[in-house]
């Protein structure tokens, strides 16, 4: 199953719609609570940073019975330095990010802690993809 | 503990979620930074936070948060009331500071989360 959405830069009023979107599906798929909570952390943690830093991008989930796929894709600035991007603590985000709690330099890292595989391509000036599996417990 | 008895400590306004306050309570976490909230992994929580704006309820929502107190006289707007509704997240408001808060809270033997 497939399931896409959009993601407006800029707009904090809304940022999270798209992951409460997908939260809500995975309730309804009955997956575990537990790993709902890794799954929708990770993408509401990669839907900030599409709103945070980009023009505007979309969160693309695939759900099968072994993994949930998330891919976020932004048209934007690009990361120059992903493993400095990874680095605790290392933010580039504006003042307008941080006032709405965001912006300390913890949401890859804690994407990383979230998830079973997190890649990260971006070239600069052209945007950013962030791709992030989750594993489903085969029963 | 109840969060009947979180509102009557910490005298604090029950802004929605009236209908919610035998819910049990285990550990309190204390925080601004909606970063370090989406760090905790912890069951019956209550969010202690100044932080007001939509996305304290979108992070607690994340993070199956059902329980708010906002500190300092912090007031929910009415976008906040209504996603916190949609959510089942009770949200209290009291003049404390953040500092008093956390004091009475563990001195009455809730835990923190680490």
């Amino acid at each position: 199953m497939r399931f896409e959405y959009q993601i407006e830069a800029g707009n904090f009023t809304n940022a999270g719609d798209a992951s409460s979107g997908f939260k809500k599906i995975l309730k309804q798929l009955n997956v575990d609570p537990q790993i709902i909570k890794r799954i929708v952390v990770s993408m509401y943690e990669g839907e900030v940073n599409i709103v945070a830093h980009s023009n505007g991008g979309k969160a693309i989930c695939d759900v099968d019975t072994s993994r949930v796929l998330i891919q976020l894709i932004d048209i934007g600035p690009g990361i120059p330095d992903i493993e400095k991007a990874m680095q605790a603590g290392f933010s580039t985000a504006s003042a307008k990010v941080r006032e709405m709690g965001f912006g300390a330099g913890m949401g890859l890292q804690n994407i990383k802690n979230n998830s079973d595989i997190l890649n990260i391509q971006s070239e600069v000036g052209v945007g950013t993809c962030v791709e992030i599996i989750v594993n489903l417990p085969q029963s | 503990m109840k969060l009947r008895e979180i509102a009557e400590l910490l005298n604090a306004e029950i802004v929605c979620g009236h209908t919610k306050l035998e819910r049990e309570v285990q550990a309190v976490f204390a925080s601004d930074l909606m970063s370090d909230v989406l760090t905790i992994d912890s069951e019956k929580l209550l969010l202690l936070t100044g932080l007001v704006n939509i996305q304290t309820i979108r992070t607690s929502e994340m993070s199956d948060i059902k329980n708010i107190v906002l500190v300092r006289n912090k007031k929910a707007s009415p976008e906040m009331i209504a996603l916190a509704e949609e959510n089942r997240i009770v949200i209290m408001q009291c003049s404390y500071s953040m500092y008093r808060t956390c004091g009475i809270l563990f001195q009455s033997g809730l835990n923190p989360v680490y």
